[in-house]
């Protein structure tokens, strides 16, 4: 995926390093489990996408100046959903709290 | 018919007001747009069971104003893909051309609007999901400025790029939505009234401006939104200009430099925001749970493995990448400032034209099938529909004729708040 490079530099830092093993490591991060076949398959096509992406090195820096504003209003107490309403979605419930897998 | 097609992941009625301007219309909503008490499943696993306690507010409006909800489409997963073929409900068809795909995401919007199954629709459009379907099944879509729309109830995949826009048969249905559905909603601190954020006075009266007329009217032809594509794509294209130019409009070729790289910056911005968007499904408050032993993370972790289908976990991975550290400033920050050169781009190229003329999608409908094991060629689909995104204009996809049989789709793209202009450019090319 760097035939288009001339740096040396370059290769040791794109398609290398995505490999299965980096490929679990962000699956860790963002708590999506893969089973081995996903692992390669993504390893294969993270490296052809993020070869893509590196196309993005020819962008300029530019003036990223947004034109934004804050919005802001008054703080008013206003209808809300009803507990039962809230919690209606939930696997498990207790009380009126939801319930969550244990910390540890 | 409906079940012909897969264009619906759950048909109910939730009826409207007596009178209204929508009043015996019939709207399918995608199912990524919240109907309390009627299942959102955003085409996902994940919410499979999910009931909504609340409205979107642009449901509330459509029922307020008459119309009558019949249903919720199928979509790719969240959002993510351009083909509707990621949905975890199998993928909807073209009904122009039944073994071919309609677009995405919101394809199963726009083959119940092909099908003559719903009056209108509403879709979203992250990256192109309004207008490509639009495009791919031979009718019309509008993905309004940024903040035009409320996206309160809209369950988020990239905050800041989407919209909600409808689809319809023609520009004036699509139009007389769009007055519905849009202007300014306490709920969504990103709506804006037009008429205080442009300098002059702009219409917000969308459906008047579906007139026809293209008096007067410069276009612009930007070369690298034409460069790529299928010769037959851009040759019904380019005649659908002439159609225009014809009625009134003269033409201008223009150069956007910056588009060249705006699939790659969306996709790093979309994927990056969907990464932490997508975080909430964990499968405590809402949504698919597993049955796991362990602590929370590798609960979270199964749930999640569970949930969601292969495009939602790419595009989760990916975005996770882009954003973790050693990566951000290659691959964010270089896509924000793609962004930037977008907009400046859009803006330098509107102080001569009034709106700015391209093909919607660079090919015709895939077949069925055809992009799936190739996730890239997916993206790289998007290359003309994504810098509108980028840079939070309005565009509207318009039939700009067949080729081959298949429907290709012109797009329109104008100044932001400027919907009535690309509307009325539009409504000047159809029917030709």
């Amino acid at each position: 995926m760097t035939e288009t490079s001339d740096d040396p530099d370059d290769t040791s830092d794109d398609g290398s390093v995505v490999d299965p093993a980096e490929v679990e490591h962000v699956a860790e991060l963002a708590r999506v489990r893969l089973d081995e076949d996903e692992r390669e398959l993504f390893a294969e096509q993270f490296a052809e996408i993020l070869d893509a992406f590196a196309a993005l090195d020819e962008v300029p820096e530019t003036d990223r100046e947004e034109p934004l504003v804050n919005v802001m209003r008054p703080d008013e107490v206003d209808e809300s959903l009803s507990q039962s309403a809230a919690l209606a979605n939930a696997e498990e419930t207790e009380d009126g709290f939801f319930v969550g897998p244990k910390v540890s | 018919m409906a079940v012909e097609y897969n264009a619906f992941i759950t048909e109910a009625s939730i009826d409207g007001a007596d009178d209204g301007p929508l009043a015996g219309t019939t709207v399918a909503v995608k199912d990524n747009i919240s109907t309390k008490g009627v299942t959102t499943t955003c085409g996902s696993d994940m919410l499979a069971d999910y009931v909504p306690p609340y409205s979107a507010t642009v449901v509330e409006r459509l029922t307020d104003a008459g119309a009558q909800i019949v249903g919720k489409t199928n979509m790719d997963e969240f959002g993510m893909g351009t083909t509707t073929e990621t949905s975890a409900f199998g993928p909807t068809r073209n009904p122009v051309a039944p073994e071919r795909v309609p677009g995405g995401s919101s394809g199963g919007s726009a083959a119940a609007v092909a099908a003559g199954e719903a009056d209108v629709a509403l879709g979203s459009d992250t990256g192109g999901s309004v207008r490509c379907p639009a495009a791919f099944c031979g009718v019309v879509g509008i993905k309004p400025t940024y903040g035009l729309v409320s996206r309160y109830g809209l369950v988020a995949y990239a905050n800041s790029l989407e919209q909600i826009g409808p689809i319809a048969p023609t520009v004036a249905e699509a139009a007389a939505v769009l007055d519905v559905i849009a202007g300014p909603d306490p709920n969504d601190g990103t709506t804006r009234d037009p008429n205080a954020t442009t300098d002059g006075d702009v219409s917000t009266d969308y459906a008047a401006a579906a007139d026809g007329d293209a008096e007067g009217l410069t276009v612009g032809v930007p070369t690298e939104l034409f460069d790529g594509a299928d010769e037959r794509v851009v040759e019904t294209v380019e005649a659908a200009i002439d159609d225009l130019v014809a009625a009134g409009a003269t033409t201008t070729t223009i150069s956007l430099p910056s588009v060249e790289h705006a699939v790659e910056a969306y996709y790093v911005i979309a994927m990056s925001e969907a990464s932490s968007n997508l975080a909430r499904f964990d499968g405590v408050r809402y949504g698919h749970r597993a049955e796991a032993d362990g602590n929370w993370n590798e609960s979270f972790a199964a749930t999640r493995e569970e949930g969601f289908g292969a495009e939602v976990k790419r595009r989760i991975l990916l975005g996770t990448y882009a954003l973790s550290a050693g990566y951000h400033d290659e691959y964010y920050a270089k896509a924000q400032d793609a962004r930037a050169w977008v907009r400046q781009d859009f803006e330098a190229a509107f102080e001569t034209v009034d709106v700015i003329a391209s093909p919607t999608m660079p090919v015709l409908p895939f077949e069925l099938g055809e992009s799936l094991d190739d996730p890239l060629q997916m993206y790289l689909a998007d290359a003309n529909t994504t810098p509108v995104n980028l840079a939070n204009l309005p565009a509207i996809s318009v039939p700009a004729g067949e080729a081959d049989g298949l429907p290709v789709g012109l797009q329109l793209v104008g100044p932001a708040f400027e919907e009535a202009t690309v509307i009325r450019a539009a409504s000047a090319v159809e029917g030709e």
